[in-house]
C-alpha cells in the first residue's frame, strides 16, 4: 500500500506538470504511469535520442521535485481515495487524472491488414525501435498530428508518398490563423512543412480502402471526384484524438465527451482533478498549463496567475474541434463486410439490426473483446452516433490472480 | 550503444538495443503479424500505445502480452500468431 497526499495518474505533460508543482510545494506526491518511461505519447522517449527542449526541462524539474514516480503502473480500478493497479494499491487525498488521449480509428475496407497502423501509433512504434527507413508510407486521417507524424517519418528516412487530410483547406483556415498567433506552434508547423516534399499533403482527401494479401501493399484514396491507388509498405491513419475519460467516469466525474472541470481543473467529484487531454483535446502547451493548475489547486495553492494562459488553451481547443471536424462521407467508407470490432471480428452488417450499443454488444459481442470497445466504441460514436461505452472495472484485461489480490 | 540484448522471435535469434520494445524486435525480424483474429485473420499492431490489444504475442510462455508495451529483456522468447 502506497500513501500519498496527491496521486497523479498519467505521466505525459499534464501529469508531469501536476506532480512537479504539487511536490514542489511540499506535498507527498506519487505519479503513476503505465509506460516503461515517462513522457506519455507526445513526449514518448525515443530509444535512439535523449529528451530535448521543454520535455527535458520538465523531466529534470520533476526529478528534483521529490515526487515519487512509479513507471509501468497501470490502474484498473478506482474508488474514492483509492486506486487499484496490477502492482498494488495507492491511497490518496487528492487525485489528478491526466490519462491523455487515444486515437480515433474509423474502419475502412482492409484496415485490419498488418501494416495499417494509427498515426500516433506508427510514431510510437518508431520511437520504440521500429525502422521505417526506405519504407513507402501513406499517412491519412485528420488533425495536426498527421503532418507532424509525416514529418517525423520523413526525418527517419521514410518515403512519405502522400498525406491525405480529410478536412478541406477552407475548413482548416481558422486553425491556420490560430497557429499564426502562437509563435512556437507556428515555427513547429513550418518545420514539419519543410520536412515534406511539396505537393505531398492533400486536403479534402481521405482513405477508402487498403489492399494486400497478409500485409498492406496499397491504399485507395479519394478527393470526392477522383479515386486513385498509392502503393505503400505502411499506412498510418488516425481521425483525431479522443479524451481518455474512463478513470474519471469510474471515479464519478461528470463526463460529456470530455471530463468537465472548473477554473481550478476540479471535476464534479470531490478530491478529483483532471488536466490535459481528458478535459478536451488541446495539445501539449495546454496540457502543461492545466497540469500546473491542477497540481497547485490539489495542494490548495492559488492558480490566478495561470488563468490567462488557461483561457488561451481553451480557445485553441475550440478551434481544433471545428477545423478538423470529420466529413460525413467517412460514414460511408466501410462496406457491409468491413470489420468494425477487431477484437471479436464483428462486421458492419452484423450491427445493422441494432439501434443502440448495448443490444448490439449483447447479441454480437461488439466491444466485448480485450480492448473493451475503445477502438470500435469511438468509431461507432461517429459512424452510428451511438452513445459512449459504459465504464466499469476492470479498466483493462486483468488476470483473476490480480483481481484476487 | 550499450550491450545488445538477445531475444528469440519464433525461434530465430535477434539482437536488439536496450529500450527496444518486443514490437520493435518483431519489426527487425520482418514479422508484421502479431496474432490471429477470432476468424483467422492475421493482425498486427495498430495503436502502438497499449489500447487496441492487436499486438498481443506470447512472451516467455505468457500469452496475450502487448508487444508494444513490453520492453525486450535478454533471453526473451517471443512467439507470434496465437
Amino acid at each position: 500500500m502506497i500513501e500519498a497526499d496527491v496521486a497523479v495518474v498519467g505521466g505525459g505533460p499534464a501529469g508531469i506538470a501536476a506532480a512537479t508543482v504539487a511536490a514542489e510545494s511540499g506535498a507527498r506526491v506519487v505519479l503513476l504511469d503505465e509506460g516503461a518511461t515517462l513522457g506519455g505519447q507526445i513526449w514518448r522517449r525515443d530509444v535512439l535520442a535523449a529528451p530535448k527542449g521543454s520535455a527535458a526541462a520538465w523531466l529534470d524539474r520533476l526529478a528534483a521535485s521529490g515526487a515519487e514516480v512509479l513507471s509501468g503502473w497501470s490502474v484498473f480500478d478506482a474508488e474514492p481515495r483509492r486506486l487499484v493497479g496490477f502492482r498494488g494499491i495507492v491511497r490518496f487525498h487528492q487525485v489528478v487524472i491526466a490519462t491523455g488521449a487515444r486515437e480515433r480509428f474509423l474502419p475502412f475496407p482492409g484496415w485490419t491488414l498488418p501494416g495499417v497502423t494509427g498515426l500516433g501509433g506508427l510514431q510510437a512504434m518508431v520511437k520504440s525501435g521500429c525502422d521505417v527507413s526506405d519504407r513507402r508510407i501513406v499517412v491519412g486521417g485528420s488533425g495536426p498530428l498527421a503532418i507532424a507524424v509525416a514529418a517525423s517519418l520523413a526525418e527517419r528516412g521514410a518515403h512519405v508518398a502522400l498525406v491525405a487530410e480529410q478536412a478541406s483547406w477552407v475548413q482548416i483556415r481558422p486553425f491556420l490563423f490560430a497557429i499564426l498567433r502562437e509563435p512556437r506552434k507556428f515555427m513547429q508547423g513550418l518545420d514539419y512543412a519543410l520536412a515534406l516534399h511539396p505537393g505531398v499533403v492533400r486536403f479534402g482527401t481521405w482513405v477508402v480502402g487498403a489492399e494486400g494479401r497478409d500485409r498492406v501493399e496499397a491504399v485507395r484514396v479519394t478527393d470526392g471526384r477522383r479515386t486513385w491507388r498509392e502503393r505503400c509498405d505502411l499506412l498510418a491513419v488516425g481521425y483525431g484524438l479522443v479524451p481518455q475519460t474512463e478513470l474519471a467516469a469510474l471515479l464519478g466525474c461528470r463526463v460529456e465527451e470530455a471530463v468537465w472541470v472548473d477554473r481550478e481543473q476540479r471535476t464534479t467529484a470531490s478530491g478529483v482533478f483532471a488536466a490535459g487531454e481528458p478535459t478536451g483535446i488541446g495539445g501539449v502547451e495546454c496540457a502543461l498549463i492545466e497540469g500546473q493548475i491542477a497540481g497547485l489547486a490539489a495542494v490548495g495553492r492559488e492558480v490566478d496567475h495561470l488563468e490567462t494562459e488557461r483561457f488561451r488553451g481553451l480557445r485553441f481547443k475550440d478551434v481544433l474541434k471545428t477545423a478538423f471536424e470529420l466529413r460525413n462521407e467517412l460514414r460511408h467508407v466501410p462496406r457491409p463486410e468491413t470489420i468494425v470490432c477487431r477484437c471479436e471480428d464483428v462486421r458492419l452488417v452484423d450491427l445493422e439490426p441494432f439501434v443502440d450499443r448495448r443490444t448490439a454488444k449483447l447479441v454480437t459481442r461488439c466491444g466485448m473483446g480485450p480492448c473493451q470497445g475503445r477502438v470500435c466504441g469511438d468509431s461507432l460514436e461517429f459512424l452510428k452516433k451511438w452513445g459512449p461505452n459504459e465504464v466499469r472495472p476492470p479498466l483493462m484485461p486483468t488476470s483473476v490472480g490480480d483481481l484476487a489480490r | 550503444m550499450a550491450d545488445m540484448l538477445t531475444v528469440r522471435v519464433n525461434g530465430v535469434v535477434m539482437c536488439v538495443p536496450p529500450g527496444f520494445t518486443v514490437l520493435a524486435a518483431l519489426d527487425r525480424a520482418g514479422t508484421r503479424t502479431c496474432r490471429t483474429s477470432v476468424t483467422g485473420e492475421p493482425r498486427g499492431a495498430l495503436c502502438g500505445m497499449g489500447i487496441c490489444q492487436e499486438c498481443r504475442v506470447t512472451i516467455d510462455g505468457r500469452s496475450h502480452e502487448r508487444s508494444c508495451m513490453t520492453l525486450c529483456q535478454d533471453g526473451m522468447e517471443i512467439v507470434t500468431g496465437d
